[in-house]
């Protein structure tokens, strides 16, 4: 049979078969053979998107598997790490270098060489010696045991009550003066919180390599125990995994702050129990919102405290937690041995000073952040999706790394316009601390030359005073690792104090040694009166 | 080349209708996937006004949080302000960001936080005129390419607050 015939013969019989029937069998099959196989990849594409939104589904559940216990002694984080893999990975990251220090593992640079006049406010104090940019967590026990500061002087063991993880410690050494059963099922069991006071108590009276030993005799979880910095247990509960405080010097410290009349609208648990019955004491783990407790967890140790060997280690937040109620805390505050309360003795001009640590938390507390409930982790642990879960970070940094999950989730503005603004605020701020410092310094000038002048003491002792209000102010302010960021006014006017501070003392120790000078023979000349802007005459116009 | 009829090759006819099965089986399996993974995804949902839908996608989930915080949770639902109110607009803008969206969370390459785009910044300023332009129409530019603030520069939380 030839086309033509069939053509005809399938005009007659109906036009759809023929027409199949005159399409070459070779183009059908390429063309059957290509719409085989774009379905099939189309099936493929499906398929993967269904798995994908099924992976979606279930991150979005939030599993985590207990593979492994963890209890109350579990101060190693690897297990921990084993069921919440996350959170660990981040963790893990404090020990991250290379943002900052460019990778360097070596020490971070000395702020006493920046800033050399830090070695004159700290003279006669071990941080005169050595006191370097701080790092990650991951070094804040290993840089303790390395700085000078510890390895030339004695220090206390109260020092640790921050740098390790040492509650079970406390617990541990709470029990056996108890003497109560103190073996690692014991220290799992609970928290036990008169155990902890105890052990707490015994371990600030220790010296810091004693205190440290006991660090590493408690078990942490694991088959070889060692010492760790800050780790899970310190601020998770092991059962619920929920944000806890465990610090005794916290406990006290923000119990002690709601029982006082310090100003603390930030914290509205404080202001609810201030209210309320005040039956027991202020408890924040019971107390405190969710919320509050994202900034509690941090405020254990990012604050102001005493911790030297002459007392039990103490937060002196009972006046409130401004720099002058600070100040007027331990202004009217005595050692356990009658002696009015100072932190050193200081080695230029001998007045007994203060040294204030890294007090984040009071100054976050006076800034618009804080005002506005927003807490520490809110920047600083922000949080960071991984496919449909939403992780808080627990890379704590500075969030100039994280911009984007910081700030913009409440400030929709460019990255480049929000770091702007924060360089405008830290540049001024530093300004402002290099005149404070100048003034710091002229002030020790002045004192040395008055004390050089054999002049009586007891004229120099309000001038000493002047001194200890100027370096309380300045080192409030400079010891605080916010570069005036978390409360740009309130650093301001601490650093304005300080100056004030610092002139008056300079100018007392200068009048001290120069002849008093003589009333004026003649009135000062009565002011100018009051002129019109525009001068006699027309103005001036412009041609 | 094959000159002869294609009907006179028994071989060949079997090879096309092989191929026409399994192509129509492939079809067949395409179509079960997809209808199954669009009703496992909710897409029907997608179709609807209900804000639980928009936050099928995990990320959507704060901006529905903080809607139900926010001042308009009572008179407007997300796409009264997202999508534009006649029909034909709605349904090219719901096509157009569910595209992008999907995109976006499959392949998990997104700013976050997530940021509105121009295009859908000026779909819901146009929608707090449709029911406010009463009371604002003398704030608003004389003609429509004059520049003028648009209306959640300073109301930022009326749609979404954050605490």
């Amino acid at each position: 049979m030839d086309e033509g015939k069939h053509e005809d013969s399938g005009v007659s019989k109906g036009g759809w078969t023929s027409l199949w029937a005159q399409i070459p069998v070779t183009r059908l099959v390429f063309f059957l053979t290509g719409l085989f196989g774009v379905t099939v990849l189309a099936t493929v594409a499906v398929t993967a998107l269904l798995i994908n939104i099924y992976g979606r589904k279930q991150e979005a559940r939030v599993p985590f598997v207990r593979v492994v216990e963890v209890n109350e002694a579990t101060t190693a984080p690897e297990p921990w790490g084993m069921n919440w893999p996350r959170q660990f990975d981040s963790y893990q990251r404090t020990a991250d270098t290379a943002r900052i220090y460019g990778g360097s593992n070596s020490l971070p640079i000395q702020k006493l060489e920046a800033s050399p006049w830090l070695v004159r406010m700290y003279a006669g104090y071990a941080f005169a010696l050595d006191y370097r940019q701080a790092r990650g967590h991951a070094y804040m026990l290993s840089d303790q045991l390395a700085t000078r500061r510890v390895t030339e002087r004695p220090q206390p063991g109260s020092c640790l009550h921050c740098h390790g993880s040492i509650i079970p410690t406390y617990r541990r050494l709470g029990l056996e003066a108890l003497g109560q059963p103190a073996d690692a099922p014991a220290l799992a069991k609970e928290f036990n919180w008169p155990a902890v006071q105890k052990g707490f108590e015994l371990t600030c009276a220790m010296s810091y390599p004693d205190a440290h030993a006991e660090l590493l005799k408690t078990p942490d979880g694991t088959d070889k125990p060692s010492a760790h910095p800050v780790s899970c247990i310190d601020c998770h509960d092991p059962e619920t995994m929920k944000s806890r405080v465990t610090r005794p010097g916290f406990i006290r410290g923000i119990a002690a702050l709601a029982a006082g009349e310090g100003e603390a609208p930030h914290l509205p648990s404080i202001e609810r129990w201030r209210k309320g019955d005040r039956s027991r004491p202020y408890d924040p783990n019971l107390d405190a919102s969710r919320q509050e407790m994202r900034s509690f967890v941090c405020a254990q140790c990012h604050v102001e405290y005493y911790c030297g060997p002459k007392e039990t280690l103490f937060f002196p937040w009972d006046k409130g937690l401004k720099v002058e109620q600070i100040e007027s805390l331990y202004e009217g505050h005595q050692f356990p041995n009658g002696e009015a309360f100072y932190d050193w003795k200081h080695g230029e001009t001998g007045a007994h000073v203060y040294k204030a640590q890294h007090p984040e938390f009071e100054m976050w507390s006076q800034g618009v952040h804080a005002r506005s409930g927003v807490g520490c982790a809110d920047c600083h642990m922000p949080y960071q999706r991984e496919g449909a879960m939403k992780v808080s970070s627990h890379w704590v940094q500075s969030p100039l790394h994280t911009i984007n999950n910081s700030c913009q989730t409440c400030h929709k503005v460019p990255e480049a316009e929000l770091q702007d603004r924060i360089t405008t605020i830290q540049n001024r701020h530093k300004a402002l601390v290099a005149k404070a410092a100048a003034a710091m310094t002229e002030m020790l000038d002045a004192i040395r030359a008055a004390q050089a002048a054999n002049l009586p003491a007891e004229k120099l002792e309000p001038i000493l005073l002047l001194q200890r209000k100027a370096q309380w102010r300045l080192d409030f302010v400079s010891s605080e690792n916010s570069l005036g960021f978390h409360a740009p006014q309130e650093t301001a006017r601490i650093l304005a104090e300080s100056i004030d501070y610092s002139r008056q003392a300079a100018l007392q120790a200068l009048a001290l040694r120069l002849p008093a000078a003589s009333e004026p023979q003649t009135p000062p000349p009565p002011p100018a009166p009051v002129q019109g802007v525009t001068p006699q005459g027309a103005a001036p116009v412009a041609p | 080349m094959d000159n002869s009829d294609p009907r006179s090759s028994p071989r060949k006819s079997g090879l096309v209708l092989l191929l026409l099965g399994a192509s129509v089986l492939a079809a067949g399996v395409l179509a079960g996937v997809g209808a199954f993974t669009f009703g496992y995804a909710n897409g029907l949902s997608y179709l609807r006004r209900d804000p639980e839908g928009c936050a099928n996608c995990h990320v959507m989930q704060d901006y529905y949080d903080t809607w139900l915080k926010s001042s308009h949770h009572a008179v407007a639902v997300c796409v009264d302000c997202h999508l534009p109110h006649d029909l034909a607009g709605k349904y090219v803008v719901k096509a157009d960001n569910g595209f992008f969206h999907s995109k976006a969370f499959t392949l998990n390459n997104f700013h976050e936080p997530i940021q509105i785009k121009p295009r859908n910044r000026r779909i819901a300023q146009k929608n707090c005129l449709v029911c406010h332009k009463d009371i604002v129409q003398e704030m608003l530019p004389e003609s429509p390419q004059g520049e003028a603030p648009t209306c959640v520069h300073c109301h930022t939380d009326v749609g979404h607050r954050l605490r």
